[in-house]
């Protein structure tokens, strides 16, 4: 045992109350990567703390060795947010997972972290009411993880992310000091540190306690499925949709690849179309009808060669099945695929997509597109076989060439599943040096030493620096100096 | 022009940064009255004015910080469309990036969210005279700390907002305000309870034993909402919420301090001893008068809040609630992060 994890165990052996160490290799490979596959490491040790005092203490105790703390909460991060660090500790949060309270008056929970998503909901239901953020891995990503990502899920355009249905938040500087932000007020004094908190991938903080805002469940959902001749076709519906002053809870869009799968894998009998749109509207039960109606005549303006309407609960869950069942069929694909998550604006959807396709076809990878097109919020998952030499490395590549496809239409390479370790690169070309240096700022301002979750979410410049030679596209600087906002 | 003034602001900035010398920055100087005094010569922004994009079926707006709020708010409405965190503007010259540092939401604020929960992106001159941008142009986002959301309520303490984009709504195609004899703890639950059931609420505001509330979405929902919760229809609505969105309703005397106490909503009443204006789902209490700073803490932390001097009164005793001490280091470093030479309207938050 080298004498720095030595060290570190005394430490962690010292915390009062004490807590569960796990120091065993053979145990410790259950936390040795996330849901980002490419990348494992087994850490020097992995704590489960039961309760705030134990997270301060170790923060505190590995601060003083200069050891680093990678927080976990599921393991469900696919960017890398919580791929352990070879020097470095797990912070496991999955033993804090009490409800300390549904406030159903006041609309609002207060959580720990390690709780999982659709908990809360459960937990809130009898009320009425419903934590509107909905990762797809809701069954088990946890609200600390969901508030460090600040995750979206399917029904953003009209609920908001993480960041909007949080009021409260506990957490745990670098210096191991607890910072209690905002609460059940609606807003709090000074600067928003909430905001920053919220998507900081637990570089800022160990969340510890998280208050949740709860919405009351809507009288009516109405469901509705569009099958498209062409994935130009949905996108334009997408945007005649909005366009018509409708703010659905959900706009979902597959293309063919998906469906071909879903179709394989779970025989739902779907239209036989180029892409399908999933439309969710809610509200009052007239309000919600005549949104319905209002859908059905922009679907068929715009070329649907078919609408399916949910005519109940049960049927509802049919037309989803396909949504939520995607992933699950993509793995029948092929053995791996690799998602993407880039943010444009809706109206190059159309294009970008073409130009993702034309990528697959330079790469000889079979790309398929499964994606929140209300929010232009895209997930294209490339196929590969990591028992094939080379692929992993090419599927990586490709992955790279569409999140710069997604700055060049003035997006964002990630809109909701964070940066991590995967897309430190493309920081690079989403942002310059200035801005990299104030997310340095804001971390020390957090973490003056640099212990929690150090090397993710922001790329050192130097690496940016070395990373800009190679990244020169057609003679021209990738990273045209355009203001991105 | 545009380029100069970006331009020539960081030229001002730095230069000042080198002697650290204040700058007040100001746009449509409405709000001189809101946050402890400025110092510091002035910074004038409201020239870089005019909307950079606007593509209503993104639902995304980009403009320049110096564009008047009104100019801002007439180019949505010719599109059916509307900031929905309803901002006041204390002022026809009030500026968009003003009401953004000033994190300024209305009546609307607890059904629809704060001026915070709108701003996608925002091009700043940090302290250090740097042009910088952070956020972006779509909804969903989250490469890099959310600088952006950070500047909404900094008063300018952090960085020179030069730009902004929002996420922008349709406007509610029907309205309706309603009326109700209650008093202050048959309100407050009230408004609790309706929040949590699916009614179109956009606004609440109490005073004096009347309980208004206003209802906005489709014509269909409006009416059934006005059905379930019965009421008397008031007929001047819409002029009722302008005037307690601009605080010119008679409760909102020029000639008394005005307190804002920010709360938990299920609060109790709040025996302040004044008369209080309630709004925002009982989460908004106003009390007219001369609360004193302690007293105002107090009566705002036991009812699990923050309390503001908003208007008038001793501004030198400090306007915000005091932080608490682990909150306040945050706060020094990051104001030592983006401004170190304290140039950016110092002081304008008490400490920062």
């Amino acid at each position: 045992m080298s004498a720095a994890r030595a060290e570190a165990l005394a430490a962690l052996a010292a915390v009062r109350p004490p807590l569960a160490v796990v120091a065993e290799p053979e145990r410790l490979a259950a936390y040795e990567m996330d849901a980002y596959v490419q990348k494992r490491e087994t850490p020097l040790a992995a704590v489960l703390p039961e309760g705030e005092a134990q997270v301060q203490a170790v923060v505190r105790a590995l601060g003083r060795l200069a050891v680093p703390v990678v927080t976990r909460g599921a393991g469900t991060g696919i960017s890398g947010g919580a791929t352990p660090l070879a020097d470095g500790v797990m912070l496991v949060v999955t033993r804090m997972r009490a409800i300390h309270a549904i406030d159903a008056a006041a609309r609002l929970a207060t959580v720990d972290p390690g709780v999982p998503n659709a908990q809360v909901t459960a937990a809130a239901e009898g009320a009425g009411l419903f934590f509107a953020p909905d990762p797809s891995s809701q069954v088990v990503s946890s609200i600390g993880g969901n508030v460090a990502e600040n995750a979206g899920g399917i029904h953003c355009l009209k609920y908001g992310l993480t960041v909007h249905n949080v009021t409260g938040l506990r957490a745990v500087d670098g210096d191991g000091d607890l910072l209690a932000v905002g609460g059940e007020a609606l807003d709090s004094p000074g600067y928003d540190l909430l905001a920053l908190l919220a998507g900081s991938e637990g570089n800022l903080g160990v969340i510890t306690r998280a208050t949740l805002r709860l919405l009351p469940r809507p009288e009516v959902t109405e469901t509705l499925l569009a099958a498209f001749g062409s994935v130009k076709a949905g996108a334009e519906a997408v945007s005649a949709i909005i366009g018509a002053g409708i703010v659905p809870a959900a706009l979902e869009m597959m293309d063919r690849v998906v469906i071909d799968a879903c179709e394989r894998y779970m025989a739902l009998g779907l239209p036989k179309s180029e892409a399908l749109l999933l439309v969710e509207v809610d509200g009052g039960t007239e309000e919600a009808r005549e949104s319905r109606a209002a859908v059905e005549r922009i679907l068929a303006a715009c070329g649907a060669t078919e609408v399916r309407v949910a005519k109940d609960d049960e049927e509802r869950a049919k037309l989803w099945k396909s949504r939520k069942g995607a992933f699950a069929a993509l793995a029948s694909v092929l053995p791996d695929y690799y998602t993407m998550d880039g943010s444009i604006p809706r109206r190059a959807l159309p294009e970008v997509l073409e130009q993702v396709y034309a990528l697959g076809r330079e790469y000889g990878m079979v790309i398929g597109n499964v994606f929140h097109a209300g929010d232009g919020n895209i997930h294209p998952c490339i196929f590969y076989d990591a028992a094939k030499a080379g692929e992993l490395e090419r599927s990586e590549e490709l992955g790279g060439r569409i999140l710069e496809l997604c700055i060049d239409h003035g997006g964002t390479i990630t809109g909701e599943h964070g940066v991590g370790l995967e897309k430190l690169r493309q920081m690079c070309l989403q942002f310059r040096d200035g801005e990299i240096a104030a997310f340095h700022a804001v971390k020390a301002a957090f973490d003056p030493a640099g212990i929690l979750n150090p090397g993710k979410a922001v790329p050192t410049l130097k690496r940016c620096a070395e990373w800009g030679g190679m990244h020169v596209r057609g003679g021209r600087v990738p990273r045209p100096d355009i203001p991105r906002f | 022009m545009a380029h100069d003034f970006i331009k020539d602001t960081c030229e001002r900035v730095k230069d000042h940064a080198s002697r650290k010398a204040p700058l007040a920055i100001r746009g449509g100087g409405t709000k001189a009255f809101l946050g402890a005094l400025p110092a510091g010569e002035p910074l004038e922004v409201a020239g870089y004015a005019g909307i950079v994009a606007y593509e209503p079926r993104e639902l995304v707006l980009v403009v320049r910080a110096g564009t008047r709020l009104a100019e801002v708010e007439a180019a949505l409405a010719a599109e059916g469309q509307a900031l929905a965190f309803e901002p006041p503007r204390f002022g026809e010259a009030a500026t968009i990036g003003g009401t953004v540092a000033c994190n300024l939401s209305g009546p609307r604020r607890p059904y629809a969210g704060a001026a915070r929960d709108f701003v996608l992106g925002a091009r700043i001159v940090n302290g250090r005279g740097e042009d910088l941008s952070f956020g972006g142009r779509v909804i969903k986002n989250v490469a890099g700390y959310d600088v952006s959301r950070l500047m909404a309520g900094a008063y300018g303490t952090l960085g020179v907002v030069t730009e902004l984009s929002f996420k922008v709504l349709p406007r509610p195609p029907a309205e309706a305000t309603l009326a109700f004899e209650m008093d202050e703890p048959a309100m407050i639950a009230a408004v609790n309870q309706w929040a949590g059931q699916p009614l179109p609420l956009s606004a609440t505001a109490w005073e004096s034993g009347v309980l208004r509330v206003r209802l906005s979405g489709a014509a269909s929902a409006v009416a059934a909402a006005r059905a379930k919760l019965g009421g008397a229809e008031v007929a001047d609505g819409p002029a009722y919420w302008e005037a307690l969105r601009e605080h010119r309703l008679p409760f909102f005397d020029p000639a008394r301090p005005l307190w804002r106490l920010s709360v938990a909503q299920t609060a109790a009443p709040i025996a302040a001893g004044h008369p209080q204006l309630v709004e925002w789902g009982a989460g908004l209490r106003w009390v007219s008068g001369d609360l004193g700073a302690a007293r105002a803490r107090e009566l705002a932390a036991a009812a699990r809040g923050h309390a503001t001097l908003f208007r008038g009164g001793d501004r030198a005793a400090g306007v915000f609630h005091p932080l608490d001490p682990a909150i306040a280091k945050i706060h020094r470093r990051l104001k030592e992060a983006f401004d170190p030479a304290g140039v950016l309207n110092p002081g304008r938050m008490d400490n920062f």
